[in-house]
């Protein structure tokens, strides 16, 4: 590939900071070929086929209508995805899915421009390329573009997708242009975080906490309110995407806000790009110590994920906090209304509904702490692959003992960071402590298999290793979207999640916590034979 | 240690990935006590032979024993007494170089404190930088000092002075003469040849994942070619005929010709009969001897082996 538009050998006269764009461009499209458009795809056809779905549940617009009426006094259900605004199909659609969509649209958005920013920058090959006739500013402009490139299919795929099932072009059109508003919105927050931080995995969580942080405002705002009005829900740009209302008297004004917002973080970002030294950053690191004291690969791989095991732990000590605190919140709004209470008394009373919410919480805990185990086992799929643990291994260490460290902080982290959750929760919620902690507890077999899953694939097939992320992505989504939607209980056991009792509030069954515990011993068995037997990736 | 052991002992080994043969039938054999060099063009399989040695691949057939032990199998108790140092150093970018080296040390037979603080002064180390604040070559200085300091038997080093300035280069070379003169066994795989003229007792050149020459410097030069001009009395007749005799270019009385060392002796009686005025033999450098060596085609091992 060349640059293009050439000087002819002439001095430029001016620095042109967008040289190279085109070139990089094609790079970025080129190394995406696989990637984007599986994002696309698997989002917008969960989208698409969720019409289906929700038409064989609530074909009647009575049928319809008795569900919005029932949701409207489910707190809960409304922290976890948001309020729904019509009983019309599509109205459906959009509240069910439309807020998935827009997480994924966010994650992807994040990974391709941080891919193509501080990945380049971290590794070493932007060096190479900057030697070239490349900008300063062409790296990051080709990233935001091929994240634009991929939010706008994304957008048209949606509404050319939804228009015809939903029997509405304009609600399909807004919702897809709220979905890649608010993928496009976190590409530009991506780069923003690409200047700040030294390390791509940095970049990522930030722009992830970013976003953990939008849906925890949105849920502490629509928990409150049932029209999605409340302050906290019109902080976070996931609230402002359920408050474009698509396919219920949509609300244009609320597009320009999200726009604005983009064009506000891309500044930002630009401003910043233009300020630094290839390579470095705003948050430099400082000299450590020079003599060291680590003296296992245990304690190595203690001191290399430490911080992401206490990040974690506090982000989940202060969600569980947050959450707890609105579990009360919710059977008193429930309270207040004549209409729902009777609805409630019939399905139990009010402490169900305190149980119901926290047991949806603490399962969402789980599915996120899943998250942390598959990141903390691929920690040794990175040390393999970035020959780090090439000299490692040269050492007297054995390879079984040095991916214990590392299994270990994964699997004792969740149930860790789990815990921590469990502690926000109850301290939150002011009571029932032990059946939260006991709740959050019986997560554990279920992350834990999906850790073993991970384990499994990196020690037997390393090539797949980061397929995990794919098997943990399935399980996130049939646990988040599934049960509303009714799926088969074959398809919600897919998931480790959907075998586990609901508590609080549900009876305990030990039946398969057992059967996920040795399912997970089995796993981890496997992928250590392997282990031993492979060659190192090198 | 005792000295009947061999430090490497390698025979027959093949490793394929894939399609690929990484290694076709490797011998490699390194004597306790030696600075053993390993050369071969890009892609001659050195690296996945030291990657077998250390027990990080399997290899698919052949022996090869490290210290007296089976790389694979015993890998744990023989790391102990082995330092390795990549031709490419990837560090932690959170960690400091000091962390490294003391790591490093520590996951071997151990560390010797005051030689780690010598060789940071003399490799003008700063060991307080975090990993991603270190050049090329200062990540190499790190884990030399690493594998100089440490209490271990054999070193194998795979081309460990890439980025290295002229000034480190030499201190690396004083290091490695020293560990030869502590006893201990120094694999080296190496591109530079003055490198490996000044500190290798014994050298291995592999092609295409086969041995295609082993010995002392002096036996492989005995393998090559001499450069022979000369300025005689009358013109010569019949030296192009010797066995041995390449290249032969007679202007008058003047002539220029390449002979093996073996077919030196005839070529000087064949000149001297022409009465010589002039004479200039320059033996082969180890440049040509590798060149040779690297360029020649799948055959040369037979064409050497005469």
């Amino acid at each position: 590939m060349t640059a293009p538009a050439g000087t002819n050998g002439r001095p430029a006269r001016t620095s042109r900071p967008l040289a190279g764009t085109g070139a990089l461009l094609r790079l970025a499209l080129r190394r995406d070929r696989i990637m984007t458009p599986v994002w696309v795809l698997a989002l917008s056809a969960t989208l698409i086929s969720g019409v289906g779905s929700i038409q064989a549940l609530y074909g009647t617009a009575a049928e319809r209508a008795d569900l919005v009426r029932s949701l409207a006094s489910d707190g809960s259900l409304r922290a976890m995805i948001g309020p729904v605004f019509d009983d019309s199909l599509g109205a459906l659609v959009a509240w069910r899915l439309g807020g998935f969509a827009a997480i994924g649209a966010a994650v992807m958005s994040l990974v391709i421009v941080v891919r193509h920013t501080r990945e380049e920058e971290e590794t070493g090959r932007q060096e190479l390329l900057s030697s070239a006739m490349v900008g300063r500013r062409a790296p990051l402009t080709a990233a935001l573009l091929a994240a634009l490139a991929a939010d706008a299919a994304l957008a048209l795929i949606i509404a050319l997708g939804l228009a015809g099932p939903t029997g509405s072009a304009t609600g399909a059109l807004a919702l897809g242009l709220a979905i890649g508003l608010v993928g496009l919105l976190f590409a530009c927050l991506a780069a923003v975080t690409a200047q700040l931080t030294e390390s791509a995995r940095q970049a990522k969580g930030l722009a992830a906490a970013a976003l953990g942080a939008a849906y925890a405002l949105r849920a502490a705002g629509d928990s409150s309110a049932d029209d999605g009005s409340a302050v906290p829900t019109w902080l976070s740009p996931l609230g402002w995407a359920a408050n474009v209302r698509p396919y219920a008297h949509e609300r244009w004004w609320v597009l320009l806000l999200l726009t604005a917002a983009v064009l506000a973080q891309g500044a930002a970002a630009y401003a910043l790009a233009g300020r630094r030294d290839v390579g470095m950053s705003f948050l430099p690191a400082r000299p450590g110590p020079a003599e060291g004291r680590i003296a296992t690969a245990a304690a190595l791989a203690w001191r290399l994920q430490r911080g992401a095991v206490l990040g974690w732990a506090a982000a989940f000590l202060a969600a569980g906090i947050a959450l707890g605190s609105m579990a009360g919140g919710v059977a008193d709004l429930v309270g207040e209304n004549e209409g729902t209470r009777e609805i409630f008394e019939r399905m139990g009373g009010q402490s169900e509904l305190t149980d119901a919410f926290l047991a949806a919480m603490t399962g969402l805990f789980g599915m996120v702490a899943a998250l942390f185990t598959a990141a903390s086992v691929l920690r040794l799929h990175g040390e393999e692959t970035s020959q780090r643990a090439e000299p490692v291994l040269a050492g007297a260490v054995g390879r079984l003992g040095w991916a214990a460290g590392h299994l270990l902080i994964a699997f004792g982290g969740s149930a860790a960071i789990l815990l921590c959750a469990g502690l926000g929760l109850a301290l939150g919620h002011g009571a029932d402590f032990g059946p939260v902690m006991g709740a959050v507890l019986l997560q554990i077999p279920a992350v834990w298999l999906l850790g073993g899953v991970t384990t499994a694939l990196w020690g037997a097939l390393p090539k797949a290793a980061t397929a995990s992320w794919a098997v943990v992505g399935l399980c996130l989504a049939i646990g988040w979207i599934g049960p509303a939607l009714n799926l088969p209980e074959t398809v919600l056991e897919l998931s480790p999640f959907g075998h586990l009792p609901k508590l609080p509030g549900g009876t305990m069954e030990w039946e398969p916590v057992l059967i996920l515990s040795a399912l997970t011993a089995a796993l981890l068995t496997a992928g250590l034979l392997a282990l031993r037997r492979r060659d190192l990736r090198v | 240690m005792t000295k009947a052991i061999k430090a490497i002992s390698v025979a027959g080994l093949h490793k394929s990935f894939g399609r690929t043969h990484a290694l076709d039938g490797l011998d490699l054999t390194v004597e306790a006590g030696e600075v053993h060099g390993f050369l071969g063009p890009n892609g001659a399989g050195k690296s996945t032979a030291i990657r077998i040695l250390l027990g990080l691949l399997r290899a698919d057939s052949g022996a090869a024993r490290l210290l007296g032990g089976d790389p694979w199998h015993d890998a744990v108790e023989l790391h102990r007494r082995v330092a390795y140092v990549p031709g490419d150093v990837t560090l932690w970018r959170n960690l400091s170089g000091g962390e490294v080296i003391d790591l490093y040390g520590r996951l071997r037979g151990g560390l010797d404190k005051a030689r780690r603080a010598r060789l940071i002064e003399r490799f003008e180390l700063d060991p307080a930088k975090k990993g991603h604040a270190y050049s090329k070559g200062n990540r190499q200085k790190v884990a030399l000092v690493a594998a100089f300091a440490s209490d271990v038997d054999l070193l194998i080093l795979d081309e460990p002075t890439s980025g290295l300035d002229p000034l480190m280069e030499g201190v690396f070379q004083s290091c490695v003469t020293e560990e030869r003169a502590r006893g201990r066994t120094v694999l080296l795989s190496s591109h530079i040849l003055s490198e490996v003229e000044t500190l290798c007792d014994r050298v291995s050149i592999i092609r295409q994942g086969r041995t295609v020459e082993t010995g002392s410097l002096a036996e492989l030069r005995h393998l090559t070619r001499t450069s022979v001009a000369a300025e005689l009395a009358a013109p010569p007749n019949g030296l192009a005929r010797l066995p041995g005799v390449h290249d032969v270019d007679v202007q008058g009385t003047r002539v220029a010709l390449q002979v093996d060392t073996d077919g030196l002796d005839a070529v000087l009686r064949a000149l001297t009969e022409s009465g010589v005025r002039s004479l200039t033999c320059t033996p082969p450098t180890l440049e040509e001897l590798f060149l040779r060596h690297y360029t020649a085609p799948a055959t040369a091992a037979e064409a050497t082996a005469r």
